[in-house]
């Protein structure tokens, strides 16, 4: 468990924790991304070269920007009157800790029993495009018409309805 | 003694890394590539803002700066001081900690996109597997910088022209990324360093340059809108448009943080320029077969200073589009011309060699381009040119 | 403790911080945020188990960590459409306050 581990996880799982518990809404967001980096340099740790530089480019690079402008777009940047946690905030927490306690149970309960350290994979892009294309072709079409429907879907929810036909 | 030339800074830091024990020799070379670049680009900045202000005055019938030493060239240096000796002024009511991070972050960002490009022969700073991605990853990390300087300065004006910066971005981040994907396609692979060594072959005297094939001038093309568009450079550049928003999303900004701005725009510039030449004009590879004993440095530092000359030239020539005008283009125009690119690189590849595929390829290509234009140029009656002269 | 047990305990420890949010919150944007980051909690999961695995040249976990980059990316622009069509049929997107099917 190298100090490089210790740093990313401390620094993810600060940036979840502030993206959960901050007032300000876009500081928020920004928080989030910081979370996304973080686990973009644990993907980089753990050999996954393309998955982190994919979740870079997919989830700061646009997931935090639409985040942040769907804040903007309702009005969420200004702190509202009853505060930040609903009623109910107890039991979420309850809830939460208790999932946390079962999976933390299951981990360090079966422990001895996962691989240790192996050596590291190597990976080369040319292998992940032979496979999207060979064995995982359908998942592949499958998440482009999927992609396709939630761009469509997405514009149409989103758009002004016109003027006529409310 | 012509090979040592070229791999006169490979040799240098050999040399200094040697003076090490051998456990620390790994990453001190690393830290002397960084910091090579981290001194080298903001030297080349220093070079570009002076070609800029010079060259935009030349075209304007102007003389630009000539006071500060001789042709103005010590001007960036009084640019310099002036700027770090500046109060810096934040908003009473400005976020900041967002305020302070956004143009370090712009920075930090617009900087590592340098590590993976190949500036001579065995001068990449890393070699990645997946180069082309890990630099359209920290491109896109860029976006969130804009926004942030934006919204933390609590002004209408910024957080418009930050609204504006990143929706132009976003658009235009699909160009690049699709009009790159034809080369990746080409070359079959997203390590720079072998989409270089795939074009530096001569076939009578020609080097193999991607931008010398019809679907790689097409790409290289559609590259260079979608570069000046991520950059906010003219025509695009609405956001930081001077007569538009004051000065956009760094309305606020002054002193040193503003210096930082300008600088993470340029040396933006030079990044996109610097990829420009690697996936099309064959980035350290010399023009002609006959000319290969220069070193390799040269061509590639020429080639990104020929760009940026590119970028200057379109600023002071082409009037400033709308925002728009800007978006219908990325999205209604420049993308389906991504796409037919990409069938054209598909046709050009199982085609096999010989000059009918040069001439379906052009054909295509040339077709598709008059065609849209002819039909959008109909829906606008464009009546006779018809001038005015001031009296 | 083995390398692959501390990643699980982050990943684990990411989920349950999303899901505290996502059920604490009041703002409907904030829930989605809670929801993005339990995804990546299992994306960490995926490609933990795919390192330490005992086949990784079958690429198995790294693919499906890509794909469900890909899925939470739609999935987190449909959700923000709707918050943002609700927003604008209800003039605010307090959670608290949306508790009847009735528009």
């Amino acid at each position: 468990m190298s100090l490089v581990f210790y740093i990313i996880a401390a620094l993810t799982v600060a940036g979840g924790l502030a993206s959960m518990v901050l007032k300000n809404t876009v500081h928020c967001a920004l928080a989030l991304t910081i979370a996304f980096a973080g686990l973009a340099l644990f993907f980089l740790n753990l050999d996954a070269q393309f998955a982190g530089f994919a979740q870079i480019l997919v989830y700061i690079g646009a997931v935090a920007i639409l985040v942040v402008f769907a804040i903007l777009l309702t009005r969420g940047s200004e702190t509202p009157k009853g505060g930040v946690f609903s009623r109910t905030w107890l039991a979420g927490l309850a809830v939460a800790a208790a999932v946390f306690a079962v999976l933390g149970w299951a981990i360090l309960h079966t422990a001895p029993m996962l691989p240790g350290a192996t050596p590291a994979p190597a990976v080369t892009v040319q292998q992940i495009g032979q496979a999207l294309i060979g064995r995982y072709v359908l998942p592949l079409e499958i998440v482009a018409v999927l992609l396709t429907a939630a761009l469509i879907g997405a514009v149409i929810v989103a758009m002004h309805e016109k003027e006529g036909t409310k | 003694m012509i090979r040592n030339l070229d791999q006169i800074f490979v040799l240098l830091q050999h040399w200094l890394v040697n003076f090490l024990p051998a456990s620390l020799q790994g990453t001190a070379g690393v830290l002397i590539n960084a910091a090579a670049i981290v001194c080298v680009f903001p030297v080349l900045f220093a070079v570009a803002v002076w070609l800029e202000r010079k060259g935009l005055g030349r075209m304007q019938n102007r003389l630009g700066p000539n006071r500060v030493g001789p042709y103005g060239l010590l001007q960036p240096i009084a640019d310099g001081i002036k700027s770090l000796t500046k109060e810096d002024i934040v908003p009473l009511s400005a976020d900041t900690a967002v305020h302070f991070l956004a143009p370090v972050l712009l920075v930090v960002t617009a900087f590592m996109g340098f590590a993976v490009l190949p500036m001579g022969r065995n001068m990449v700073l890393v070699d990645l597997d997946a180069g082309l991605l890990f630099y359209f990853a920290m491109g896109a990390s860029t976006e969130l910088a804009v926004f942030m300087a934006g919204w933390s300065s609590r002004n209408k004006y910024s957080l418009l022209g930050a609204m504006r910066a990143v929706a132009q971005m976003i658009s235009y981040e699909v160009v690049l990324l699709l009009s790159s994907v034809v080369v990746v396609m080409m070359a079959g692979s997203l390590s720079l360093t072998k989409i270089v060594e795939a074009q530096n072959h001569y076939t009578w005297g020609i080097p193999h340059w991607y931008i010398f094939t019809p679907w790689g001038l097409a790409g290289f093309i559609m590259y260079a809108i979608a570069g000046t568009a991520e950059t906010n450079r003219s025509p695009f550049d609405l956001p930081e448009g001077e007569s538009e928003l004051v000065a956009g999303y760094h309305t606020e900004y002054s002193g040193f943080k503003f210096a930082l701005f300008f600088l993470g725009e340029y040396v933006a510039m030079l990044s996109i320029s610097g990829l420009g030449t690697t996936l099309f004009l064959g980035g350290w590879s010399a023009p002609f077969s006959f000319l290969t004993w220069v070193p390799s440095w040269i061509w590639f530092f020429s080639k990104i200073m020929l760009s940026i000359f590119v970028f200057i030239w379109m600023r002071g020539t082409l009037p400033r589009l709308r925002q728009d005008q800007l978006m219908n283009f990325a999205w209604k125009f420049v993308l389906p011309m991504c796409l037919l690119n990409l069938m054209v690189a598909a046709i050009w590849r199982f085609m096999g060699d010989g000059w009918l595929r040069w001439f379906v390829c052009s054909a295509i290509l040339l077709l598709a381009y008059a065609g849209v234009g002819l039909t959008e140029l109909r829906k606008k009656n464009i009546g006779p040119r018809s001038y005015r002269y001031a009296e | 403790m083995t390398p692959l047990a501390g990643y699980l305990l982050v990943a684990a420890l990411l989920f349950s911080i999303g899901l505290a949010g996502a059920l604490t919150r009041r703002n409907a944007i904030l829930v989605l945020i809670g929801i993005e980051l339990m995804l990546n909690a299992a994306n960490l999961n995926l490609i933990a188990f795919w390192r330490y695995g005992p086949h990784p040249e079958a690429l198995t976990g790294m693919m499906f960590a890509i794909f469900s980059i890909a899925v939470a990316a739609a999935e987190a622009a449909v959700g923000l459409g709707l918050v943002i069509s609700i927003h604008r049929h209800a003039k605010t997107t307090d959670l608290d306050q949306m508790n009847r099917m009735k528009g």
